[in-house]
């Protein structure tokens, strides 16, 4: 058959702490493929998106096929496959968040934003989705952004959450300079 | 397991216990519908067609996954079950187009009969259907997803029947489609499993795929021509112009020793018959030294004439006879009679690609010590040996994965490099490079864990090929036959090579590998010459050296396969007859268009000794077949037709009836009767079946069961029959090696197949700059 079966391992593209936690993972499971919707996870967190890299060494860690890897990730909606931006935004619409005011919320998103679902700003700073529910029914509307919850919102209030994620983009910036 | 008892539909039915369900009712004669299940590959219960009312169960429950037990209560036939079935349907075609009136698969669709038997007549969906773009795959794939219902079969025998594992699902709900495993490429082995699988037709064959409907075609099943496995394949045929042409050949006939299976060869490589390449004319070299085109009297005048004179003037050892890996036993047979009546000569040879003959001395005078296709597929354990099955041998392949997977059978698999079939062995032997031959007596000392599970087998069956020859040969069989319970295949690389070396296309050895020396049976030929002959190579050499007068080659191509210098037959009158120009008839003096074996009717041997009855499918204008191309030819040159071919004998012995009543129904059973029993009259001395009744009668180990070849079946020949052989010459075995989609000389007139590999070339190339 083809020669990739054959070829040598390749380095691994993640960090060596998540390289460590990836091999404690696969040995965690009767099946060493349990390990595989934790790892997309986690891969997605440190990378932002599952790669074809990513796809690929997760895949040879398993010792499953990359398709069967794509077959499980695109089942998932919280998987992706293209980058998001560096804070995604995720505006819950299921019942409770649409009766008290989710798609106004929404709306207003992507106005501030100028993007629509799936979107990302120019500056890859933002990107937006409309999600299912994000489980903080009982503090309706929610929003999620990446492990953040933010609740009991109002449009009003999206201009003041956006500028505080702009200002902590930019104080990283400034550590990192 | 232990029989259970239990109701369905208040019938009280019998099944041993955990038969699932929809199997012991199929067998009950109930019918169940379903999509999904397909016997051998693994569950699914995903099309939802199958449900039944289970006894005491609050929901309908998939018939395909609910194994039987003491006492339940089953109905699947009740108002409730035909509208689940109505409502099941009714998802299914959801998004499904009904495109049936263009669809390859109308006329031939699961879905289609389903909807006709069980469907509701109407949608309570008023949405538009989802389209997506039709995509291709490969050349031999194509998927149009709108039409998928996804069954997840073509998953399935892509992953556990042929180990490739190259199909997928991706996405979610109403968006899920099968997904290949290069994005929107296919990088396999190309089988085309997915697409016979399918039960629509959503996966469509690049080679047949809007050329015509199922029911214009009438469907022939014969034996495909490319690999030595010897697979049951259906042509599709249509008539055209002067000919009936193949459009399809796939396996709905499942009786053959293949079953569900067909590999790239047999389901996309028939399209050589149909080539514009193909020879339909006989051609002479005229003065100018030009072969050009000439009526069959003339070519045939043409040969003889020189074919006599040359016998005539420098004897019959001037003439060298080289044979074919692909024609028929038939023409084999009568080829070496040809030969050694006509032309008085034993110099004849087949392009050799195993060492068939020592295998017959190995095996001299034993009785059922060879294995077939289908004792292999259901051996409880096998050790293959050397080779690679899934490139060389893919339905060995696929028999030996399938009794690894269904019947939990050890394969132990010794080799010198990996192969992909170590993947369902128990355990597995490096090899050294070359070490083959001391195999038998490391397996005996039992020292290697290897050795020892060997050992340890109650019963084993012994695949092996050309890495063993002559001498290594008898002691591999030497130390099978010590250790008892020990049966063998030796595998030959075309789809007639084993028939070719049983018909006696060999210097030294009649058919059925008896010796020159004590011919048996073979005495009652006119002018048998007594001296071994010259082999292939001693014949080109001799030709090199203008020693031999004129050479009669019946579809082979050695200067190709030889690298022979094509000057160096320029002293000797070459005949050739094959389907296409090959670089052997380039230089031919006299060529005769052949038919391929889909043309023609006979029998073939496949490597492990299964013969098989070859069907007559396609029909091409200006080609004879090779066996009548010999009869003619002998007929020119005043040879005696009737004690070259049996031929108007038999009718004034046969029974026309006479001796059993009239009624009705007589006439066809009579005539199978007649045919069970060789004595049906042989009114034609172009009927190969009066070569097959001569062959059933003197050569040894072929004394078939008629009945059950006629019928269709695979029958086993027995090699070893006669009691022990000459030397063959070893030297001029030469493998082939064909992979998955090479056939020889015959897989370059292939445009399907050359295409095919084309495409893996690309994939294999793009996997290594990845």
């Amino acid at each position: 058959m083809s020669p990739k079966n054959m070829k040598e391992e390749p380095l691994t593209i993640f960090s060596p702490q998540l390289s460590a936690r990836f091999d404690a993972l696969v040995q965690k499971y009767p099946v060493k493929r349990s390990a595989l919707i934790p790892m997309l996870l986690y891969a997605q967190d440190e990378v932002g998106y599952l790669s074809d890299a990513v796809v690929a060494d997760v895949a040879r860690r398993i010792g499953i096929t990359e398709l069967d890897v794509r077959s499980v990730a695109s089942y998932y909606s919280m998987l992706r496959f293209k980058p998001a931006g560096k804070y995604n935004i995720q505006v819950c619409t299921n019942i409770c968040c649409m009766l008290r005011g989710g798609y106004e919320l929404f709306d207003r998103f992507r106005e501030e934003l100028g993007v629509e679902h799936k979107g990302i700003t120019p500056d890859g700073l933002f990107s937006l989705e409309e999600v299912e529910c994000i489980g903080a029914c009982s503090w309706a509307p929610a929003i999620q952004v990446n492990y953040d919850f933010h609740d009991e919102l109002d449009p009003d209030r999206v201009p003041g959450i956006l500028d505080s994620y702009r200002s902590q983009a930019k104080a990283e910036g400034e550590a990192h300079a | 397991m232990a029989d259970v008892t239990f109701t369905v539909d208040g019938k009280k039915l019998t099944a041993p216990a955990g038969t699932l369900l929809i199997e012991a009712c199929r067998k009950a004669g109930i019918e169940i519908p379903s999509f999904c299940y397909y016997p051998g590959l693994s569950l699914q219960a995903a099309c939802r067609m199958c449900l039944v009312r289970m006894a005491k169960v609050p929901k309908l429950q998939t018939a395909c996954t609910t194994a039987v037990a003491e006492g339940q209560e089953f109905i699947t036939n009740s108002p409730e079950i035909e509208q689940a079935r109505k409502a099941m349907t009714e998802l299914l075609l959801g998004n499904h187009p009904l495109d049936c009136p263009v669809c390859d698969a109308g006329g031939e669709c699961e879905l289609q009969d389903m909807t006709f038997k069980y469907g509701a007549g109407e949608t309570f969906y008023a949405e538009a259907k989802n389209h997506r773009e039709e995509q291709q795959w490969s050349p031999a794939v194509f998927y149009d997803r709108p039409r998928c219902i996804l069954c997840y079969r073509c998953i399935r025998v892509c992953g556990e029947g042929m180990d490739v594992w190259a199909l997928g699902i991706e996405n979610r709900g109403s968006r899920s489609v099968i997904a290949p495993n290069q994005g929107n490429r296919l990088d396999c082995e190309q089988c085309g499993m997915c697409i016979d699988i399918c039960p629509v037709g959503a996966l469509t064959s690049g080679t047949y795929r809007y050329k015509t409907r199922p029911w214009e075609m009438h469907h022939v099943t014969t034996v495909c021509t490319h690999c030595a496995d010897g697979c049951k394949v259906t042509l599709g045929l249509r008539q055209v112009d002067g000919a009936a042409e193949i459009i399809r050949s796939d396996n709905r006939d499942k009786s053959g020793m293949n079953n569900d299976f067909l590999c790239a060869k047999g389901r996309f490589g028939f399209d050589f018959a149909g080539s514009e390449q193909r020879l339909s004319m006989p051609l002479v070299r005229n003065a100018a030294g030009k072969l050009e085109p000439a009526t069959w009297e003339d070519a045939l005048r043409v040969a003889a004439t020189r074919l006599t004179e040359i016998r005539g003037a420098r004897g019959g050892s001037a003439i060298g006879v080289i044979g074919s890996n692909r024609t028929t036993n038939e023409e084999n047979y009568l080829l070496q009679k040809f030969a050694r009546t006509v032309l008085n000569t034993n110099n004849i040879d087949h392009e050799r690609t195993t060492d068939y003959a020592a295998f017959a001395r190995a095996l001299a005078g034993q009785k059922g010590k060879t294995a077939g296709l289908r004792d292999v597929a259901f051996a409880p354990a096998v050790l293959l040996i050397g080779g690679n099955p899934t490139d060389e041998h893919p339905l060995l392949a696929w028999a030996l994965r399938t009794d690894a997977r269904l019947s939990k059978a050890r394969l132990y698999v010794a080799n010198a490099s990996p192969i992909k079939l170590e993947r369902q062995a128990k355990a597995t032997l490096r090899v050294a490079a070359g070490g083959y031959k001391d195999l038998p007596a490391q397996l005996e000392k039992g020292e290697s864990d290897f050795a020892k599970a060997v050992l340890a087998e109650e019963s084993l069956v012994v695949v092996f090929g050309e890495e063993f020859r002559g001498a290594d040969v008898a002691n591999l069989v030497a130390w099978g036959l010590k250790r008892g319970n020990v049966t063998f295949a030796y595998l030959g690389d075309h789809s007639n090579s084993r028939g070719a070396a049983d018909m006696g296309l060999l210097p030294d050895l009649l058919p059925g590998y008896v010796p020159l020396g004590q011919p048996a049976g073979f005495s009652e030929y006119e002018g048998l010459p007594t001296a071994p002959g010259k082999d292939l190579r001693q014949m080109l050499d001799a030709a090199g050296k203008g020693e031999l007068g004129a050479l009669l080659v019946m579809g082979a191509n050695p200067v190709a396969k030889r690298g022979l210098d094509p000057a160096a037959l320029k002293n000797t009158f070459v005949v050739a007859l094959d389907i296409f120009l090959t670089e052997t008839a380039e230089f031919a003096d006299v060529v005769f268009p052949a038919a391929s074996l889909y043309e023609k009717s006979g029998t073939v041997t496949n490597a492990f000794g299964d013969v098989q009855l070859v069907r007559k499918g396609a029909d091409r204008a200006g080609v004879k077949s090779d066996f009548e191309i010999l009869v003619r030819l002998a007929g020119e040159m005043g040879a005696n037709i009737k004690a070259l071919v049996p031929f108007g004998k038999t009718a004034v012995m046969g029974d026309l009836g006479q001796s059993r009543g009239v009624q009705s129904g007589e006439a066809d059973r009579h005539a199978v009767w007649l045919a069970a029993n060789g004595l049906e009259p042989r009114l034609s001395p172009f009927d190969p079946f009066a070569a097959f009744d001569e062959i059933v009668r003197l050569v040894p180990g072929y004394d078939l069961d008629r009945l059950n070849l006629l019928s269709g079946n695979d029958v086993r020949a027995e090699i070893g029959a006669a009691p022990g052989s000459a030397l063959s010459t070893t030297d001029a075995i030469a493998p082939a090696h064909d992979g998955l989609f090479t056939s020889g000389t015959l897989g370059r007139y292939s445009k399907a197949l050359k295409d095919i590999q084309e495409h893996q070339e690309r994939e294999l190339l793009e996997s290594a700059a990845d």
